[in-house]
């Protein structure tokens, strides 16, 4: 099966507010704020772990959730975030853009 | 309420510095008859200083981050700072007067990831641009930098400000703004020189040249909502502050002095002498600022204009109160409605004097 690698993009601004993350993709200026399950998976985006691993590890080592679901709903995540351009997606590790 | 109003709202309800505003320097290579700034360097933030406090912004929560001047392509460490602040995943607006942005420049901040750059454009003739900027060519020289921008991609936006010397002039820039695909803004507000010098209002336009502004859909679009007539203030609105200086937002100077707004010159702290937490959460006029509700305002709590009026506290503070009328925006109210404010029928005005003395403006001095 292949892996799935997410990053987070060069582009973009973030900063966290009251434990929810705010991103601005600044090429269309989309503004997104992330729940904090979202901010989980964003915050490991460093383009070396899959995202396989980020679920099972940072989504469902922490929090109480399905782990089928919790894959299902990290896809959908990073397939919405990367249509923005703020994540970057690929089957192999992909160098992080963003410092932090 | 969009996504980003509730972000606003949530900082504003926490007390956490949203956006802030620094001026990296005061130099300036135009000279605009209506500036209210002193070019003179009285001892810049170095690098490592303006660094330093964007580290701390950061740290603080600070999101939206607008580097402005005085012309901060002057610095010879501006793309330095920019990259700096870009690393820090602020959301960085450039203010400038494009004078300085060849395609170089272009191309760096294009691949730094800007949101927006905003640049000062008075008219559409160059002579008219030029004798208010007065600098020869400028006009041709913001031209060519603003298209730079364009080419490469990035947001830009045309701040138009208004004043006597281009007051007819607006139509012309709206129209060479949308030929050249970049946004429009007007903004009729001349402000107070910093060293308390009044002259400068003496270019503010006009209260009657205003509603003919305000009263003009190409202009304003939205003109039913716009200039009806003030609805009652709520509970509510008496609750409510006039703006966010203070309680989400601040002001840098070059030489580290912070203040609530760029037009709220009231001196909170310095981050040379203090760190940016510890001024944005103890200093005393910070907090005296994030306490004063509508209902606190002597004469506007009176207002019929309490819930739509623009009132501007820097300004009502250069006026010598903070808690007083500001009547530029007593102006603007009459103008977009034709109702009178409380403060013109306290005073027996039937039209809102041209602008107020000043008595309290604090320049500061400030030494490393």
């Amino acid at each position: 099966m292949s892996e799935t690698y997410i990053a987070r993009s060069s582009a973009i601004a973030a900063r966290m507010l009251a434990g929810e993350m705010m991103v601005m993709n600044s090429v269309d200026s989309t503004f997104f704020t992330l729940n904090e399950v979202a901010t989980a998976i964003w915050q490991a985006a460093d383009g070396a772990t899959p995202l396989r691993e980020i679920v099972r590890e940072n989504i469902c080592g922490q929090f109480e959730v399905d782990p089928e679901q919790a894959q299902s709903d990290a896809e959908q995540f990073v397939t919405e975030l990367s249509s923005h351009g703020i994540l970057l997606v690929s089957d192999h590790p992909l160098a992080p853009e963003a410092a932090r | 309420m969009t996504l980003m109003a509730e972000a606003g709202q949530k900082a504003f309800n926490l007390g956490v510095p949203l956006a802030v505003h620094m001026d990296v320097t005061y130099r300036c290579n135009e000279r605009c008859v209506h500036c209210y700034l002193d070019h003179d360097d009285h001892g810049e933030m170095s690098t490592a200083e303006i660094k330093g406090t964007l580290s701390q912004l950061a740290d603080a929560g600070v999101f939206f981050l607008t580097l402005s001047g005085g012309e901060p392509f002057l610095r010879r460490d501006f793309f330095e700072i920019v990259e700096h602040a870009r690393q820090l995943l602020f959301c960085v607006k450039v203010k400038t007067n494009a004078v300085m942005i060849g395609e170089a420049e272009a191309r760096k901040l294009r691949a730094l990831a800007i949101d927006t750059v905003q640049i000062s454009l008075y008219s559409h003739r160059a002579e008219v641009h030029d004798a208010i900027t007065k600098l020869p060519h400028s006009f041709d020289r913001t031209i060519r930098g603003i298209r730079f921008l364009r080419d490469r991609g990035l947001n830009v936006t045309v701040a138009n400000v208004l004043m006597t010397a281009n007051l007819a002039d607006q139509y012309g820039v709206q129209k060479l703004a949308a030929e050249l695909g970049v946004q429009y803004t007007v903004d009729p507000t001349i402000t107070p020189m910093m060293d308390g010098n009044m002259g400068v209002l003496a270019l503010r336009i006009p209260g009657t040249e205003l509603e003919e502004i305000f009263r003009n859909p190409a202009l304003v679009p939205n003109q039913e909502e716009f200039c009806a007539p003030p609805a009652a203030p709520t509970g509510e609105d008496l609750e409510g502050y006039s703006c966010s200086a203070g309680h989400s937002f601040c002001y840098i100077s070059p030489y580290g002095d912070v203040f609530p707004c760029v037009q709220f010159p009231l001196p909170s702290g310095n981050v040379r002498q203090r760190k940016f937490l510890d001024i944005w959460n103890l200093s005393p006029q910070l907090q005296e600022v994030r306490t004063i509700q509508v209902k606190d305002l002597p004469v506007c709590s009176t207002c019929s204009h309490a819930s739509s009026c623009s009132r501007c506290p820097g300004l009502a503070y250069m006026e010598g109160n903070m808690r007083g009328p500001s009547t530029a925006d007593c102006e603007k109210s009459f103008y977009r409605t034709g109702v009178a404010t409380a403060n013109m029928l306290q005073q027996g005005l039937a039209k809102p004097r041209t602008h107020a003395p000043l008595v309290q403006i604090q320049a500061v001095a400030t030494s490393v």
